[in-house]
């Protein structure tokens, strides 16, 4: 049996080497000079500045819930968004270090922790860079007239005669002083002020480049280059152990038995955790947990309480499964019109499930010691985690932390937060140690919440000019979001414990009608969203229901524009008044040359547009696919994009994640859907539920539209809808098959 | 039950008393503290785990430390150092070509017993190369163009 630390001689690492590469989270907080929310009042900080006992979460009114400055002239900026991979972080310390008139390499960043953090609830639905980065850059506006008036103060000189560079304020044959010298004892604390000065968005220096991720390197290299920059799968504080937790083999089971002694009996087993149907197994190492896991998901018995119904029907039984239903916009002649119509067209569209897929599964540390539970988290929201986990766990929420840790990459609300309450529960079986949980491959596949399936009927009129004068859309969904917030029901870990919630069916069925409603000018306009309660667990997805409303109304777009026998980038801006909106589509027209009807050799491209929400950013896209007839095979060639976020933060952060955007979208589009059959999730692997590899990825290319002054808007979910219909519509000039139920996979192009 | 395992990894011998079929991958994160080599799948589907066994780039998910005692083991931090990056990382970094950078190991990992063979590859052939890593963050375009970029890079020296 191994000894949980081995003999690794001649060159075992010394605790000093694992500290520094493994122990960072769970040591970095001295180093950052600052109190956490349960400071003591009177205490001293590193920087012996006095600790000043903070309520938590801060108070965000007040500079320092958003930033401290430092004695040494720099910043920390405090934001409650996590990094999830979109490279949130650079782009807040360029808002900060812009209004701050500070170099950027002297502003440092600490993300959500309910330690120290805003409230800031979810890092979700594009909205960092207006909720976190309006906050932020007001806080430092008033930061710095604070300063600035200080200075003044000290100097003698009026503000209007003080300068700012690189944190240094000066006064002509007056002296200077620095940031860190006028904050000397005296910690910014006032009210932000919501009017302080600004600067002008076209005198900015700082916010607007480019400037580089500086976590990348760590990436790169193994070895994160600042204390909080690992992943949480790679942390390994001392004395830390390894849990795995065993699921049931569909949703609703009743766990009748399981192999308690044989799994004792492996070595470094700790011990095994059932609580009601929640079975799980500690160990003093991974390996060894993962071999109990085996042994556990083997031999353990469970009784089915309710098998999932047969897959074929889902989208058919939809109309008759109809829970509650809500008139999104409602035109009362939108049916008359449709009557006396010269042209008329119907459609059905349909989106599968599909899953988040993040390559890393979702792992979490908890340690629970002297009745404080701390947990590390890749959650998207830190606050409602804490408060879903009191819930689950009858702990005070005053007792908990949760701490924000980078994860693999995280595209809406995946395993994070159960993992995290599969942890805290195994910690408080396991005081005084941290717990580790890293979901296994088929875990992450089969419990993830998916996206939801949704159907979607349109149907609409054209006057004589081929104008279309009414448009009906009843579309069918689950709903698009079952985050924790705040209750234990949610919390896939809480459902299974004795005496558990149920999981709960009430849910967010705006985000499932999201982007319904058309950009277009359409003088009917009505739209219905039917709830159904869908057989799979779903939350949100990249973009919610914005990808399948966005694929239905974006292809019928192009089906209107044939039937009028017209061109459909012609037919879209016909349609338009938006001048951004259609700014983004000239772009893209130019880029590509449009029209490119090149039906030959199968190949052909396509065009889409929508503006996500209809309030975020504007984007427009071409595809071109090739379809071959031999080999019967499908591929997304080339993706060409523009984008219009309003005033670009970071103009390579944007590109980057509109790219990424766009070839995930292609991988959604041409290939993923969550298969199933009543015994459970049969796509619980690579295999079963295929994604782009890098032979089939398409080459992209991303033109920004930047709006120097407009206030920024989110884009990390703009993609998504408009590649799924560029693509859709590409492959229909490409081939004549016009695909409307998603993935578009080479299978139907034959038909 | 447990053995002795000899390991050669970046360099350096270690000896462990280990299960022989344990996967090579928990010996260099838990024991080694590695953290280039990432679980992603456990059955060779990813790429998140790749190290250079003899120079070839191989999923440590599946090679068991047992059979791992043959071969001279590399991870990505032998490479290069944030003080000192090697081409690749260097050209990772310059060209930006992360998202949440979890599939990176296996990108560099794949890319660097590439150019061992071929040191000016095309587009295509590095693609080919990066066939059994996923990234799901969709920063294909980018890694493609870092991996062309170190070549370059290396090329010109």
């Amino acid at each position: 049996m191994p000894t949980p630390t081995r003999d690794t001689s001649p060159s075992a690492p010394d605790r000093r080497d694992f500290l520094r590469q493994s122990g960072y989270l769970a040591i970095g907080f001295s180093l950052l000079g600052l109190e956490s929310c349960s400071g003591e009042a009177g205490a001293t900080g590193s920087d012996g500045t006095p600790k000043q006992a903070t309520a938590c979460p801060p108070d965000t009114d007040r500079i320092d819930a958003w930033l401290r400055v430092h004695e040494d002239t720099t910043v920390t900026v405090l934001t409650g968004k996590i990094a999830i991979g979109q490279g949130i972080l650079v782009a807040l310390r360029q808002i900060a270090a812009e209004e701050l008139d500070l170099p950027l390499d002297k502003v440092k960043i600490i993300m959500a922790d309910t330690g120290h953090t805003p409230n800031e609830r979810y890092t979700a639905g594009s909205a960092s860079i207006e909720g976190s980065g309006t906050a932020i850059r007001r806080a430092a506006a008033t930061a710095r007239q604070q300063l600035l008036e200080r200075a003044a103060d000290e100097l003698g000189a009026a503000v209007v005669d003080l300068t700012v560079t690189d944190g240094v304020i000066g006064a002509t044959a007056r002296g200077e002083r620095t940031y860190g010298e006028l904050v000397a004892g005296k910690q910014l604390t006032a009210q932000v002020f919501r009017d302080a000065p600004r600067k002008d968005p076209y005198d900015y220096r700082i916010v607007g480049q480019p400037e580089p991720r500086p976590e990348i390197l760590g990436m790169v290299t193994g070895r994160p280059v600042d204390d909080r920059d690992g992943y949480v799968q790679d942390m390994r504080p001392p004395g830390m152990v390894h849990a795995r937790v065993v699921r049931p083999p569909v949703y609703r089971a009743t766990l009748q038995s399981f192999p308690a002694d044989g799994v004792e009996a492996l070595p470094g087993v700790r011990q095994i955790v059932r609580d009601g149907n929640f079975l799980a197994v500690v160990a003093t190492d991974e390996y060894a947990a993962i071999r109990a896991w085996q042994m556990l998901r083997r031999q353990s018995n469970w009784e089915v309480d309710q098998s999932l119904p047969d897959p074929a029907n889902l989208f058919n039984d939809m109309p008759g499964r109809v829970t509650n239903s809500e008139v999104v916009t409602s035109a009362p002649n939108a049916h008359s019109d449709w009557e006396s119509a010269t042209a008329r067209l119907e459609a059905l569209y349909t989106r599968p499930y599909q899953m988040h897929g993040s390559i890393g599964p979702s792992c979490a540390l908890a340690e629970y010691r002297d009745g404080q539970l701390t947990v590390w988290t890749h959650s998207q929201g830190v606050y409602p985690l804490r408060d879903s986990l009191a819930a689950m766990l009858d702990l005070s929420a005053d007792n908990i932390r949760v701490i924000g840790v980078r994860g693999s990459g995280c595209y809406g609300h995946n395993g994070a937060d159960d993992v995290a309450a599969d942890a805290a529960r195994l910690a408080l079986a396991e005081p005084d140690r941290p717990v580790r949980v890293q979901w296994m491959r088929e875990d992450e596949h089969g419990w993830e919440p998916y996206g939801s399936a949704m159907r979607l009927q349109l149907r609409a009129a054209l006057d004589g000019d081929n104008r279309i004068v009414s448009w009906v859309t009843n579309l069918w969904t689950d709903v698009h979001s079952h985050r924790p917030g705040g209750d234990a029901a949610e919390l896939l870990t809480a459902q299974y414990l004795e005496g558990g919630p149920e999981a709960p069916t009430e849910g967010y069925l705006g985000g499932g009608y999201r982007n319904s409603q058309p950009l277009y000018r359409i003088p009917n306009l009505h739209i219905e969203a039917h709830r159904i309660e869908g057989p799979l667990r779903v939350s949100a997805l990249r973009s919610l229901g914005a990808y399948g409303n966005i694929f239905a109304i974006e292809s019928f777009l192009d089906e209107l524009a044939d039937r009028a026998g017209e061109d459909p980038v012609a037919f879209r801006l016909k349609h338009l008044d938006d001048e951004r909106a259609r700014a983004v589509i000239e772009e893209v027209r130019q880029q590509v040359e449009w029209p490119v009807y090149d039906a030959e050799d199968g190949r052909g491209w396509g065009f889409a547009f929508a503006r996500y929400k209809n309030e975020a950013a504007y984007f427009a896209v071409a595809a071109e696919v090739a379809y071959d007839a031999e080999t019967e095979s499908l591929r997304v060639l080339r993706l060409v994009g523009a984008i219009d976020a309003g005033q670009t933060i970071n103009p390579d952060g944007l590109r980057n994640q509109t790219e990424g955007g766009m070839i995930q979208s292609a991988s959604w589009t041409t290939l993923e859907e969550v298969k199933w059959n009543t015994n459970g999730i049969v796509s619980l692997d690579w295999e079963t539920y295929p994604i782009l590899r890098f032979p089939e990825v398409p080459e992209v290319s991303v033109s920004i539209l930047d709006r120097p002054g407009a206030p920024p808007l989110g884009a990390g979910e703009a993609a998504q809808g408009p590649t799924a219909a560029a693509i859709a519509n590409a492959v229909f000039r490409a081939t004549g098959t016009r695909v409307r139920d998603l993935p578009i996979t080479a299978a139907k192009v034959v038909g | 039950m447990s053995q002795p395992i000899r390991l050669r990894v970046n360099g350096q011998t270690h000896q462990a008393e280990l299960e022989p079929e344990m996967p090579l991958l928990y010996f260099l994160r838990n024991d080694l503290a590695l953290n280039g080599p990432k679980y992603g799948c456990g059955v060779r589907q990813c790429g998140a785990c790749m190290v250079l066994l003899d120079g070839k780039a191989q999923p440590s998910c599946v090679i068991p430390v047992d059979q791992a005692q043959q071969h001279d083991i590399e991870t990505l931090e032998s490479f290069g150092t944030p003080d000192d990056p090697h081409p690749l990382q260097r050209a990772f970094v310059e060209e930006q070509a992360a998202q949440c950078g979890y599939c990176l190991n296996g990108a560099i990992v794949c890319a660097q017993a590439l150019l061992a063979v071929n040191p000016a590859p095309s587009d295509t052939e590095i693609r080919e190369a990066l066939e059994r890593v996923l990234c799901r963050c969709g920063t294909h375009s980018r890694i493609v163009r870092a991996v062309a970029r170190a070549a370059r890079t290396q090329n010109a020296d």
